[in-house]
């Protein structure tokens, strides 16, 4: 059923959200410590066991794809809720802050990269599993 | 009739949303097609269409969600909100290979401690050079360049002034969104076309949302990659600003 997917979601999200939250008190900060990631390794094993079992029919898949497919229009709603108005209003000192943060991070992305080896070829050089060949 | 209608698309709100979104999706597409010869791409646009409308939501309102504070499209708050945008994130992970996350784990992990680093340096040396010397402040504004929520969070902790808050919340702000826009015009330039370097631009650029439209605009299929390292900047940055930053900073200052 659609819902098992759904609730597979939701069940590895709350899981990871909690075990981040446990980690950012550990940790003392107030934050959740990558809960967020957690729940996508969770999403990532669970799945991987089912799918090895075949306990993870297309119904079922169907439920996780769904929000996968519904990732990028939720970005876009995402994008017209940010307070752009007040992010360029802050002067001039909170856009070179903010835009030499992006330009050094970004300058950055190839130097840790590093040379080209086989795990770092463009996606569309390689085969693509069906839950991958979304096409936006 | 106007009113009936108005109120309608209020208390259905989350529906108006999706119309909206689909509409605005459907546009940009469109206009990728059409105008740009598919060179731009459709998410792309209708990334920037957001963020334009949000700008305009921003300035008729007076408030700090963009158009979602334009009582017609409130569902956009919800439908782009922190918990949507989540549990969507956590679902293009289905399908990824683990193999290929512990590939670049250790770089991943490199890249995150280096981005919350050159970050936090680029707001600092933009305080000092608009003439902050208390280190607190400049501590608070850096925190901002690191993402919005850990320079609000920084200053909390350190006890900065409201207006130097809002200064940082804004740095971090401008950070968000100027990736959004930058990521897919260099995308090419900084060799962001496979799994290994959307990880390792997602522990350099760290904030979740200019990470998560940034790659969408991109190649939706990067996003599991960057976001997952991305996920860990925000409690990195809050672990690392109040603390050992700050006391860099009060080396100096």
């Amino acid at each position: 059923m659609v819902i098992y997917g759904v609730a597979l979601l939701a069940g590895c999200m709350l899981v990871g959200l909690v075990i981040g939250d446990v980690l950012g008190q550990l940790l003392g900060i107030d934050a959740n410590l990558g809960g967020v990631g957690i729940a996508m390794l969770l999403l990532i094993f669970v799945t991987g066991y089912l799918k090895s079992r075949d306990h993870l029919p297309e119904s079922t898949e169907s439920g996780i794809n769904f929000w996968n497919a519904m990732y990028i229009p939720i970005v876009v709603a995402m994008a017209a809720s940010q307070n752009v108005a007040a992010a360029f209003s802050g002067g001039m000192v909170a856009i070179l802050a903010g835009a030499l943060a992006v330009v050094l991070g970004l300058a950055m992305v190839p130097l840790l990269t590093g040379k080209r080896v086989e795990d770092a070829m463009p996606l569309d050089a390689r085969p693509v599993s069906p839950a991958q060949g979304r096409t936006p | 009739m106007n009113d009936s209608i108005m109120s309608l698309l209020d208390k259905y709100h989350l529906i108006a949303a999706f119309a909206v979104i689909g509409l605005t999706m459907f546009i940009s597409h469109w206009m990728s097609k059409h105008l740009t010869a598919n060179r731009l791409h459709g998410s792309a646009i209708a990334i920037l269409i957001g963020l334009a409308l949000a700008y305009f939501g921003g300035i008729y309102t007076g408030g700090s969600h963009g158009l979602a504070d334009v009582s017609l499209f409130t569902g956009l708050g919800l439908m782009g909100g922190g918990m949507l945008r989540d549990l969507a994130i956590i679902a293009t992970a289905y399908g990824v290979r683990f193999s290929e996350i512990k590939k670049a784990g250790v770089r991943g992990l490199i890249a995150l401690f280096a981005g919350v680093l050159v970050s936090f340096l680029a707001g600092a040396v933009v305080a000092v050079g608009f003439g902050y010397t208390s280190a607190v402040d400049i501590t608070t504004i850096a925190a901002g360049a690191v993402t919005y929520i850990v320079g609000p969070v920084t200053g909390a902790t350190l006890g900065a002034s409201s207006e130097v808050v809002a200064l940082s919340i804004a740095a971090g702000l401008v950070k968000s969104i100027l990736t959004m826009i930058a990521t897919p015009l260099v995308a090419r330039t900084i060799g962001l076309d496979n799994p290994r370097s959307a990880m390792i631009f997602g522990g350099l650029i760290g904030t979740t949302s200019g990470v998560a439209a940034g790659l969408a605009a991109t190649d939706a299929r990067l996003v599991p990659y960057g976001a997952m390292t991305a996920t860990f900047y925000t409690g990195l940055g809050i672990l690392l600003a109040p603390t050992v930053l700050f006391l860099g900073v009060r080396m100096f200052f």
